[in-house]
């Protein structure tokens, strides 16, 4: 049996699969301030009657990290950025123990300028005095050569707990992002490990020994273990669970658009013949860019619960949310009262919706049965808007080989699927708005749990060779190898599915069915005078995000 | 959050997959370190730097430039399509004030293209920053333009485009003709009789530095641009005058592009040659971004940049002031120097040889051009290749007068289509290409 937990803003929501299924859902109520006890609560009502021993593993997507960012409620790290030649690095300050030190690596990875001793030494000391005690090292180009970071490293060896190097964070260039995502790593690192050591230690006092996996941005999972080094990587992972629960049922051939109606919120994706598209930057939270991989996600302010107003004669509906629905006790006209008001659904307390309602009709100078209708109406159209926005960013994206503008593959969703709370009241209306097929996830209102249970496990690779200087290496795995000036593309290749399978295996992946895959692939010759001197290649490879149905005995009977 | 002072729109295609041919400078790997270095830097992470896809002009964005044989397929590849396809997002970025300007950075280049295309010369099949221009012009009724090329070469394309074309001011900054390709470009190149001193030239002398260069856009550049009151301001941002680049003599840097780019204060910039892929082009174009969209570029500096090395001999700036001096005082008398050129006999006429240096291909062109007060002139340009084909060419400029217009016609229409493989007439009073074949 696997359990899936998925804790949101308002609700955890957590599903026990089985060999028959779905086996047991439960929804608790999120306590923002005490996730643990929210966790724990969720776990322990789920498995009430269960032997702990039939559990095979427990997969959690939570806001934990998520929400000390977005709050701004990270402990103090210390951040050491060596710039080099371009933008001023201390425009990209991260925090308040930000050091900008000398030193430099060009683009193809050949040291400018060294690193100094002193002025690191400088830095330590500094940082020690002020009790940070988790750092994060960041150069220009690492992912090029990482030299100088390992080298600023081991100035600081045994001064700290714990050291983030930027080019074990991601193989992408983007410094500034770089910068960004060593800093919420080094940040999350305190919160995230405390947490699930807890969560492990409280599990284990109840005789449960269970690995953990957590879910990330990119709708695979990790083992905990594995993600000690990487937290950052479980940010933003609710969005990823609710698509990844949808896309047994997206067209296997074709483009479908997954949205998630929740309360304050609808958040977007798609997927391509069953697979979620990938952000090629990564995601960004609460005002950051990072190089965190992660599903193409986009969040708009219109969910039920959002306060509906009338305003210079036109209608508004969120972005915010002053609470629940007029109908379940809240303050505002919100589009769940809409619903309530038309009797699609008859939850809640109808009256004081019509109440509630009653200004905001007479403003539109309409009957409250027209007004809900106007304001469901426009709810959804609102929603078809955004998604065709969203469509049309991802079909502007450019492309950088004339091949790719040929071939000029636009993205055109066919079919709307919707999950979330409210998820079958909105779909007629939006199917009867749209060209789109809409179908409602089934077990919608979980099926974010669902997802987070099912999903794989992922990782990616980045290889860059350069066989003049004859090195071939991928940062974030650490390796590094000098190779022959006949290295190519096809050794390149092999090099990086070899490293990608040994990086899965480690992080919880089944070894017998890893469904791998090359995402980038270049090659150029290096032309020097009018001689080829080298090759300069790129490669890229990822554990395809998807489910484990294929060949796990318990999904499989779910889909 | 870092934060650009002017919107800026960018469209880099940098056509990983074409070449000219594999050794060739224009090759795959051109623009490679530039995107490396772009996306290392996270430019279009600022906020105000927005990337653009490129669009894809049509054969008629192209034939309202060119005459083309023996069609504008048969000289294009898909690269030039984008590559003048992205020159045009942008223009059309400006235009629409969804920025304030733009930089596009595509290749293939294109300021060596004429009005007349047998082939590739220069490295340049179409002339992208014309593409652009007409179609701006046709589009947005955008009159008064002008085109400061900094290429190190001489912009003879652009130039030969723009030689009749009172209303087009093209000015080529570039390494001294007799030292380097295309072997033009030389102050007392002015124009057609029906626009001098719209097309002028300051070639500098091997070895100019930052001080010279930027002498050149404060002295000369910029008070004739102050005069001629553009619309629109194109940047032909050509990047070999870098001290690095293997096939110039100059030794201008990142830093003073940077400048440049800010004193020029272009509307659009387009991107054209540059060959020091990797100690330069990277450098140079983040100095370039920064400084259009206003930016702190003081941090941007190549690795290999000495500027004791790169100083500029006294005998380079005393010769660099008196082109300048020179230069503006034939931009002051054009309207004299007009007179005197039109009062000799047979000014209307011209006979030259052109060589198409990446192809190898010589065309003979005789070209007749009706003087006119009042437009630009009808043009019969009579074109030879020494493959074997033969144009007949016939132009009616944008503003032309019913004179001139009705002279193009005759002569378009008496052609005697069984000399010619070709004879056609861009008409842009209408926006025509029209093809008469023998």
């Amino acid at each position: 049996m696997i359990v899936g937990l998925d804790v949101g803003g308002t609700h955890a929501d957590v599903v026990l699969l089985g060999n028959a299924g779905v086996m047991n859902e439960v929804k608790v109520p999120t306590d923002p301030d005490d996730l643990f006890q929210t966790v724990l609560s969720a776990l322990d009502q789920i498995t009430a009657d269960i032997d702990p021993h039939r559990i095979e593993r427990m997969v959690m997507s939570t806001t934990l990290t998520t929400n000390a960012i977005i709050q701004r409620k990270l402990p103090a790290v210390g951040m050491i950025v060596a710039g080099g030649p371009g933008i001023n690095p201390e425009l990209y300050r991260t925090n308040e123990h930000y050091a900008c030190i000398g030193g430099s690596i060009d683009h193809r990875g050949r040291e400018v300028k060294p690193i100094e001793a002193a002025e690191v030494a400088a830095v330590r000391e500094k940082f020690k005095a002020a009790g940070i005690r988790n750092v994060g090292v960041v150069t220009k180009f690492s992912t090029r050569n990482p030299a100088q970071e390992l080298a600023i490293a081991r100035h600081l060896e045994g001064a700290f707990d714990k050291i983030f190097l930027g080019h074990r964070i991601s193989g992408n260039l983007s410094f500034p992002r770089r910068i960004v995502t060593t800093h919420l790593n080094a940040a999350v690192y305190p919160i995230h490990r405390q947490f699930f050591k807890a969560v492990q230690k409280t599990l284990l006092q109840k005789g449960w020994e269970v690995p953990i996996r957590i879910l990330k941005a990119d709708g695979g999972n990790t083992s905990f273990e594995a993600s000690i080094d990487y937290p950052a990587q479980t940010i933003f992972s609710g969005p990823a669970a609710s698509v990844m629960g949808s896309i047994a049922f997206g067209p296997e051939n074709g483009e479908a658009l997954v949205m998630d109606i929740g309360g304050t919120t609808t958040d977007m994706a798609v997927l391509i013949n069953q697979v979620p598209l990938l952000d090629p930057l990564g995601v960004e939270l609460g005002g950051h860019k990072t190089l965190i991989r992660a599903l193409k996600t986009h969040s708009i302010g219109i969910g039920g619960d959002s306060a509906v107003r009338f305003e210079d004669g036109r209608l508004q509906v969120g972005p915010h949310r002053d609470g629940p629905a007029l109908a379940h006790g809240g303050p505002t006209p919100t589009p769940t009262d809409a619903l309530v008001i038309m009797g699609k659904t008859h939850r809640g307390d109808r009256d004081r919706a019509v109440q509630g309602f009653g200004t905001l009709a007479a403003a539109m100078g309409v009957s409250v049965e027209s007004a809900a209708a106007e304001v469901f109406e426009h709810t959804c159209r609102l929603i078809l808007a955004e998604a065709d926005d969203m469509i049309a960013r991802i079909n502007r994206q450019p492309v950088y080989t004339v091949h790719e503008m040929q071939a000029g593959d636009k993205v055109a969703p066919t079919t709307i699927l919707v999950l979330g709370g409210p998820a079958p009241l909105f779909a007629e209306k939006l199917e009867s708005l749209s060209s789109c097929k809409v179908g409602v996830v089934p077990r919608w209102a979980v099926a974010n749990a669902i997802g987070a249970a099912l999903a794989r496990t992922t990782c990616e690779v980045v290889l860059y060779a350069d066989t003049e200087q004859q090195v071939a290496f991928a940062p974030e795995e650490d390796f590094q190898q000098t190779v022959e000036r006949s290295f190519e593309r096809q050794d390149a290749r092999r090099m990086a599915l070899d490293l990608l399978e040994g990086k899965a295996i480690e992080r919880g992946a089944n070894a017998e069915h890893l469904e791998m895959e090359i995402t980038e692939d270049l090659e150029f010759n290096m032309v020097r005078g009018f001689a080829t001197t080298g090759k300069n290649v790129r490669i890229r490879a990822q554990v395809k995000p998807g489910l484990i149905h294929d060949y796990d005995p318990v999904a499989g009977r779910l889909m | 959050m870092l934060k650009a002072k002017h919107k800026t729109g960018l469209v880099f295609f940098p056509a990983f997959d074409w070449a000219i041919d594999p050794t060739h400078p224009e090759r795959e790997e051109r623009l490679l370190y530039t995107q490396d270095q772009v996306v290392e830097e996270g430019l279009l992470d600022i906020e105000g730097l927005v990337e653009f896809k490129p669009e894809l002009v049509t054969t008629a964005d192209v034939e309202r430039v060119h005459f083309c044989l023996p069609d504008p397929q048969a000289v294009m590849t898909e690269s030039h399509f984008i590559s003048a396809g992205g020159a045009a997002t942008i223009g059309r970025a400006v235009m629409e004030g969804a920025v304030n300007k733009g930089f596009a950075l595509v290749r293939p280049p294109g300021h060596h293209a004429m009005r007349v295309v047998h082939g590739a010369r220069g490295f340049c099949n179409v002339n992208i920053e014309a593409i652009m221009i007409e179609l701006l012009r046709q589009a947005y009724n955008v009159d008064r333009v002008a085109i400061v090329d900094t290429d190190c070469h001489h912009g003879d394309g652009t130039q030969d485009i723009y030689w009749h074309d009172p209303d087009t001011l093209f000015i080529s900054i570039h390494q001294d003709g007799r030292t380097l390709y295309p072997g033009s470009g030389f102050p007392n190149e002015l124009g057609g009789p029906n626009a001098i001193g719209t097309t002028l030239n300051i070639p500098l002398p091997p070895h100019t530095s930052e001080e010279g260069f930027l002498y050149a856009i404060e002295h000369a550049v910029l008070p004739i641009l102050e005069d001629f009151k553009p619309q629109l301001i194109i940047n032909s941002a050509g990047q070999d005058n870098h001290f690095s680049d293997p096939i110039t003599n100059m030794n201008f840097t990142a830093h003073g592009y940077a400048e440049l780019t800010r004193m020029l204060n272009a509307d659009i910039a387009v991107l054209e040659g540059g060959y020091a892929i990797e100690g330069a082009l990277p450098y140079v174009n983040l100095g370039i971004i920064l400084a259009m969209a206003g930016m702190d570029y003081s941090h941007v500096q190549e690795p290999s940049y000495d500027p004791d090395r790169l100083r500029q001999s006294a005998s380079v700036t005393t010769t660099i002031a008196k082109i300048c001096q020179l230069v503006r005082a034939y931009w002051d008398q054009r309207g004299a120097i007009a007179r005197e050129v039109r009062a000799k006999p047979g000014c209307h006429e011209r006979s030259r040889q052109i060589f198409y240096d990446t192809d190898g291909i010589h065309e003979t062109q005789d070209e007749t051009l009706a003087l006119c007060e009042d437009c630009g002139g009808a043009l019969r340009i009579d074109s030879r290749s020494d493959r074997g084909r033969r144009l007949l060419a016939v132009h009616i400029p944008r503003k032309a007068c019913p004179r001139c217009e009705s002279k193009a016609r005759e002569w378009f229409e008496q052609a005697d289509t069984k000399q010619f493989n070709l004879v056609a007439l861009q008409d842009r009073t209408t926006d025509t290409y029209t093809v008469r074949s023998g």
